[in-house]
């Protein structure tokens, strides 16, 4: 998989940019593309569309036969009633909690151990990593069980901590970590020896600034997973109080069943930072999508 | 996955005979190791904690009969045993095959279709881009709610525009024929933008003289891309293949916010079984024998398509 990893993430950089200067002449015939193009990105792009609109319309027009894709007036009566009725802000504020904290142990974390394993010799190094590298196969159903009765022993369960512990380091930012110090010419490393810095220093004065886009990646990929888990808080938390954004719009539609413009609203809130941040940073995350396949 | 060891200029723990500088370097071994493990250790136990241990906790689970309260009782194969002959298991691995069987080649012909389409310099390149991309960061409770709304046979968008076209009206989730299709459409929506990118790095990597070559030689573009383009990019759609077929087997969350394993059943997969089993009917070690089975599916699928493709000479690992 190494091989196929190393070459797609070092072309995912040409993926994101812009497509460069170009043939003039070629770019003003109109290409025969835009015909497939333009309704498959419309395609894409109706679900989020229909959230959209569908939360700021009125809730009545939402239940009519059939109802208006554009509603005939915009209201944010499905805001205000989310805001009122539910604990989104408390749900919204838990999330940014778990993925905070998630990302900053991560990056500490998994940038030590990366760089552990790219550059320090020690006992066990290589059978460490092995082992390390081996439970990427294990799927999470696997492990669901056990960690479930574990955190139960520790009392970790229904608190935050059930979301956030088991993403304080991944797997997969060690490898990419690795990954990345592995392609750090040595030199800067060893006149920073010669300078007499100990490897700490050397770690932390001259390696982990020059690994920003690594970090980036890590930080995207941890993101998008503690942002968006479900399988395990919904496993782990039954307090209401410690819900995170997607357990609380999950069960929006037992609770609020035809209350679509609340729903709607409440599914924009939990979408859109990420939406937003994929608009602001799309570089970022195209080269982190080629690093992993990290959906699901 | 190629474990690559950094050239090292000394190999640790490899001591001398000399007696004097031996001893120095023994030392001098043991603080490398010490630095290196407090580098590494933290995130290592972190890790090792939570999946190896509970990986092992769950294969120690798999052969016990336990709800989590009273003691566990230890039955052999006996969970394994009941898992063939449980009817409900059967119809969450045949669901999970229907469901790979629909998605895996669709995802990856969509993502070949899609970066073919998006590997060119055009006007609006950069909105297509970004309309096909951003559905990748919608999670899998967001990814319901709409598809519920969406295809909802009374108010949904779907049939609203088969009603326009005077097209018969579908029931889509309600409908256990249909249910797991809409499943499979949405799950295509919102991993497109993965397969596409793979594939279009890919393309990016496809040497521009074989191209032109082939042209050269009077190939037309539609020959071109299925002998010259297609054949070089089967490492990537191998490893597109496998992903893909990881992530169907193990569907779970747009099972659950969507249809909860309904209706009738249609869409419970092995997944949502275990799910199911474990934390509804607290049958800890039946869920982790079901679990088991996943896991070895899942490797069997991995090992089984890399060794075929061995064969053929085509590497992707």
């Amino acid at each position: 998989m190494a091989t196929v990893i190393d070459r797609v993430s070092q072309t995912g950089r040409e993926v994101a940019g812009s497509p460069a200067g170009g043939d003039r002449r070629r770019r003003r015939r109109l290409s025969g593309w835009h015909f497939v193009l333009l309704p498959v990105a419309v395609l894409f792009l109706v679900p989020f569309l229909q959230m959209a609109l569908a939360s700021f319309s009125p809730a009545k027009e939402l239940l009519a036969f059939p109802p208006p894709f554009i509603p005939s007036h915009f209201t944010v009566d499905g805001y205000v009633k989310l805001f009122a009725e539910t604990d989104i802000l408390l749900w919204l504020r838990n999330t940014v909690i778990v993925a905070a904290t998630a990302i900053v142990s991560n990056i500490v974390l998994c940038s030590l151990a990366g760089y552990g394993f790219a550059r320090l010799k020690f006992a066990g190094r290589n059978v460490g990593f092995i082992v390390i590298l081996a439970t990427i196969m294990i799927p999470t159903q696997l492990l669901m069980i056990p960690t479930y009765i574990l955190f139960a022993k520790l009392g970790l369960l229904n608190g935050l901590g059930a979301a956030i512990v088991p993403w304080l380091a991944t797997a997969f930012g060690i490898f990419l970590m690795r990954q990345f110090f592995l392609s750090l010419p040595s030199e800067l490393e060893e006149a920073g020896a010669i300078d007499g810095c100990n490897r700490w220093q050397i770690f932390f004065r001259i390696v982990l600034p020059l690994a920003r886009p690594a970090l980036a990646t890590l930080a995207i990929f941890t993101l998008l997973g503690a942002w968006n888990d479900l399988v395990w808080p919904l496993i782990a938390i039954n307090n209401p109080a410690a819900f995170t954004l997607q357990l609380g719009i999950a069960n929006f539609q037992g609770a609020h069943q035809t209350d679509w413009s609340l729903i709607m609203a409440g599914n924009v809130v939990a979408t859109l930072p990420l939406i937003l941040f994929f608009l602001f940073a799309q570089r970022q995350f195209i080269a982190t999508m080629t690093f992993s396949g990290l959906k699901g | 996955m190629a474990v690559n060891t950094v050239p090292t200029l000394d190999r640790p723990g490899v001591s001398s005979d000399a007696p004097g500088p031996g001893r120095a370097r023994r030392r001098q071994s043991l603080v490398t190791s010490v630095t290196g493990w407090s580098f590494v250790a933290p995130a290592t136990v972190i890790i090792l904690g939570l999946s190896i241990f509970p990986a092992v906790w769950a294969f120690v689970l798999s052969f016990q009969s336990w709800d989590g309260f009273s003691e566990p009782t230890w039955v052999g194969g006996q969970n394994y045993a009941d898992l063939v002959t449980d009817a409900d298991f059967g119809d969450a691995v045949l669901n999970t095959a229907g469901f790979t069987i629909l998605f895996v080649p669709a995802s990856v012909l969509l993502g070949l279709f899609l970066a073919v389409a998006l590997n060119r310099r055009i006007h609006w390149i950069g909105f297509y881009r970004t309309a096909i991309f951003v559905p990748f960061v919608a999670s899998a409770a967001s990814t319901g709610i709409l598809s519920t709304y969406l295809f909802s046979p009374q108010f949904g968008l779907v049939n609203n525009v088969l009603r326009v076209l005077h097209l018969p009206q579908q029931g889509w989730l309600d409908d256990p024929h249909q249910a797991m299709l809409v499943i499979a459409i949405m799950s295509l929506w919102g991993s497109a933008a993965f397969t596409t990118v793979i594939y279009l790095a890919a393309l990016q990597d496809v040497p521009t003289d074989l191209i032109e070559a082939a042209r050269i030689d009077g190939a037309n573009r539609w020959q071109t891309f299925w002998r010259i383009v297609w054949p070089q990019l089967a490492p990537v759609t191998v490893f597109v293949g496998i992903w893909q077929t990881i992530q169907a087997i193990q569907l779970f969350d747009l099972v659950y916010t969507t249809t909860r394993g309904g209706p009738l059943g249609a869409t419970t997969t092995i997944v949502f079984f275990l799910y199911d089993k474990a934390f509804h009917a607290l049958e800890f070690g039946y869920g982790s024998a079901a679990a088991y089975v996943l896991f070895a599916v899942t490797l069997l699928v991995t090992i089984g398509v890399v060794v075929f493709q061995r064969r053929r000479g085509t590497e992707a690992f």
